[in-house]
């Protein structure tokens, strides 16, 4: 099946393209994903525990399972916090 | 109203459209481009959007205010692209029948927007640029 990857911010700047289309295995989480994007670019590995995940343009947990047609992006961490 | 722009933020738009019979009071948030960071001088910032979650993120916290406050007449404009020093970056408007609860539901508005509304920003300095973020963990 294939999903509509995103990406934004300092994430596009690693992977050097907005939106990427993945075939993945059938049954794939968010997690497997991540953990096969972050194989190929392995600057971004470092984020794991800071990103949060999309699908279809709603934060999920990464064990959300994944459906064909997806859109899902991997949120870097957004630019609130303090020195507002 | 709530909206990602790519020009610059039409802030009398944003007052008019919540200007309505009830109203008592409008709160406006003005978020302006500092040329500080860290006591390093910022030339520009570049601001990035998921405009089209970033609105449906707005539209959720719009419905958190009429929620808590039974507020309904919010705009809420953020901007992206490259921004000059002095620039308005994101701009709020809340209207209320009286000015406790326009206070209150402005500053929520801005707190939200700044934490689960994914738009990101760079700051571009004198021979160097980051995207705020990410320099955290081991990179």
């Amino acid at each position: 099946m294939k999903v509509k990857l995103l990406f934004f911010a300092g994430f596009r700047d690693v992977v050097g393209s907005k939106e990427i289309v993945r075939e993945i295995p059938e049954g794939w989480s968010v997690l497997d994903l991540w953990n096969d994007i972050a194989d190929r670019y392995p600057k971004l590995r470092g984020f794991s525990k800071s990103i949060m995940n999309s699908v279809n343009r709603e934060y999920v947990k990464p064990d959300r399972a994944l459906k064909d047609g997806d859109e899902v992006a991997f949120i870097p961490p957004v630019s609130g916090g303090g020195h507002a | 109203m709530h909206k990602i722009v790519s020009g610059q933020i039409d802030k009398d738009e944003a007052v008019k459209a919540v200007n309505v019979p009830t109203s008592g009071a409008i709160v406006t948030f003005d978020g302006i481009v500092r040329g500080t960071s860290h006591g390093k001088k910022v030339l520009y910032l570049e601001y990035d959007a998921y405009s089209e979650m970033a609105e449906s993120k707005m539209e959720e916290i719009v419905k958190e205010i009429y929620d808590k406050w039974h507020l309904k007449d919010i705009a809420m404009v953020h901007r992206t692209g490259r921004l000059e020093i002095g620039e308005t970056s994101v701009f709020i408007a809340v209207s209320a029948p009286h000015r406790a609860q326009a206070f209150e539901a402005c500053r929520y508005a801005i707190d939200r927007i700044k934490k689960d509304v994914p738009i990101w920003k760079k700051e571009v300095w004198e021979g160097g640029e980051e995207w705020v973020g990410m320099q955290s963990e081991d990179n």
